[in-house]
């Protein structure tokens, strides 16, 4: 039975890995393609969250402003200093690393409600800086104008970045490695030690996990995720305001951890395409679409507490028990 | 010299002497108790041992190293494992990863080889896999290997606790009341696993409230009464002494 599962899970992930990469050969469709850029920066963003609090058990309610840091400093990095996209998007991701960091260290003192207070400050101040540091951010005007990667050939080959299709495959691509290395973290020494913490984190320093170094760790590995989603965001849009890195899309990226099922692999991936996907189809209903996008999630909490990976876990256990009998 | 050396320990909370001037010594290899009536500092003591609480005066000595003021997660490296009082086990993990947590002042890989799942990694990976399938083998868990450990029965979530804490391969367990909340039955398997553990060489420090088990596998025994020591010696002499009958069932 167990074999069976397994199988069928291979089976599904090479299905989705496959029909994720012919997509952009067989629509032209600009919208479907742009939502599914949107969507994987997403998945970013939430596996970077899910690994703070999924795993490590950390409520971060700050996770917009890591994603505003990598997105602002990748886009002034290439256009102030002219640096090459390919520098920029790491120096976005190690930025606000550093600057999650920062916010680890507060972490490591307070717990539940108060961190969760912390962390909200922290999205504000960030907030802040890019609204009123107009030398360098022009702030609430945004900055518009934030170049696309560029061109690549190789001989007479060129990849043009600019595009759409193109741009598609870099972020399944990072994606993809983001999902690889998340997939070898988390069931490693490191992993285990983060759901120790989340389980109980008095028997998890009894045992030796070092409270500040794992913490710490998983603060910055979440938030370096957050800044390469905010690289990939700027470069790809081309437009960048304070507006786009509030408390709200903090609050998004949350419920897309929560719906997809937190401390899982796959749960993360759902809850950022689904709730992608979802939000566009609502827009048939205009001026109700948040009213409805909001009763929607309200359900969905209320039949999958544990989110779509819980829910699958439950219907696996309750399909398996007659077997048992 | 002992293993463990306790001297002239003490905390305050606020105005409460928790632990008052107490001393003792913990021989390696032996199974030591330490007893009293509810609130007398026994697991106090466990809390200044394993470095949750910082010792207002006195000195805790392991292998004639200083450990007061370490954090826990530096007791732990140097040897000293724990259980607790109420069952803590990580309950969304399986039973075997709770045992690999427990590997993990062993296990030698970097953040990077996790990340990367360098060959130095998946090497370790294998190995504390094997050594922690054989704990649970011996520690009679091996058919739950996969389950979640919040769907153990009580006796076997405790053993499970005991079996993690093992797996860092300490050299002195602080069991905190193992047998509490037990039936006569899981008590019965739990004095075997104790005396199974000694077998392993491993020094244990008990606080236990089931006279039966203290009485049954321990060399000696201590007596804590509000904070202080009143009391040290084999279980015979312990069970004679007015004083801790007096503590125990109080002045006529």
């Amino acid at each position: 039975m167990k074999q069976k599962f397994k199988s069928a899970k291979t089976f599904l992930i090479a299905a989705s890995l496959i029909i994720a990469f012919v997509i952009p050969l067989i629509t032209e469709n600009e919208y479907y393609l742009h939502t599914l850029i949107i969507s994987g920066i997403y998945i970013l963003l939430v596996l970077g969250l899910n690994l703070i609090l999924g795993y490590a058990g950390q409520l971060s309610l700050g996770h917009a402003a890591f994603y505003g840091i990598g997105a602002y400093t990748s886009a002034l990095l290439m256009m102030k200093l002219h640096f090459s996209f390919w520098l920029a998007l790491p120096i976005g991701g190690i930025a606000a690393g550093i600057a999650g960091l920062m916010l680890g260290f507060p972490a490591l003192r307070l717990k539940g409600p108060y961190l969760v207070i912390c962390t909200i400050a922290f999205g504000e101040i960030a907030h802040q800086i890019f609204m009123n540091w107009e030398s360098l951010t022009r702030g609430p005007m945004g900055i518009p104008g934030v170049p696309s990667p560029g061109e690549f050939s190789i001989g007479s080959f060129v990849i043009d970045f600019s595009e759409k299709q193109v741009y598609y495959y870099l972020v399944f691509i990072i994606v993809i490695i983001a999902l690889l290395l998340n997939y070898f973290l988390v069931r490693s020494k490191t992993g285990r030690a983060f759901v120790a913490i989340r389980e109980d984190q008095t028997a998890a320093e009894v045992i030796g996990v070092n409270l500040t170094f794992y913490k710490l760790t998983a603060f910055l590995s979440g938030t370096f995720l957050a800044g390469i989603a905010g690289s990939l965001y700027a470069h790809y849009i081309g437009f960048i305001s304070p507006e786009s890195f509030t408390l709200g899309e903090s609050i998004n990226i949350l419920v897309m951890v929560i719906v997809g099922g937190m401390g899982t692999i796959i749960g993360p991936i759902f809850g950022a395409v689904g709730l992608t996907f979802l939000l566009e189809l609502m827009r048939a209903f205009a001026d109700y679409r948040m009213v409805i996008y909001g009763l929607i999630l309200m359900i969905l909490i209320v039949v999958l507490p544990e989110g779509t990976m819980g829910g699958i876990d439950i219907l696996r256990r309750n399909l398996k028990k007659p077997q048992k009998i | 010299m002992g293993i463990l050396s306790i001297e002239d320990l003490s905390i305050n909370f606020g105005g409460l002497v928790a632990v008052d001037h107490v001393s003792f010594e913990v021989k390696r290899g032996e199974i030591l108790s330490i007893i009293g009536p509810n609130g007398s500092g026994k697991t106090t003591i466990f809390n200044l041992i394993s470095g949750i609480y910082k010792p207002t005066t006195g000195k805790i000595l392991f292998k004639d190293k200083l450990i007061n003021g370490m954090k826990p997660h530096t007791v732990a490296f140097m040897g000293i494992a724990r259980t607790f009082q109420n069952v803590r086990p990580f309950k969304q993990m399986t039973v075997l990863e709770n045992v690999l947590v427990g590997h993990h002042p062993k296990v030698k890989s970097l953040f990077i080889d996790d990340l990367f799942h360098t060959s130095k990694q998946r090497k370790e990976e294998v190995m504390i896999r094997e050594q922690a399938i054989k704990l649970l083998d011996l520690f009679h868990l091996k058919q739950y290997i996969d389950e979640k450990a919040e769907n153990l029965p009580y006796g076997d979530q405790r053993r499970l606790e005991i079996v993690r804490a093992l797996a860092s391969e300490p050299e002195i367990m602080l069991l905190d009341e193992p047998a509490a909340g037990m039936n006569p039955q899981e008590t019965e398997d739990l004095i075997r696993l104790i005396g199974q553990i000694k077998d392993l060489g491993i020094t244990i420090v008990l606080v236990e409230h089931d006279m039966k088990v203290v009485m049954d596998i321990s060399q000696r025994i201590i007596v804590l009464d509000y904070g202080k020591k009143i009391a040290e010696g084999v279980p015979e002499e312990i069970r004679k002494n007015e004083r801790v009958i007096e503590a125990y069932l109080g002045k006529d």
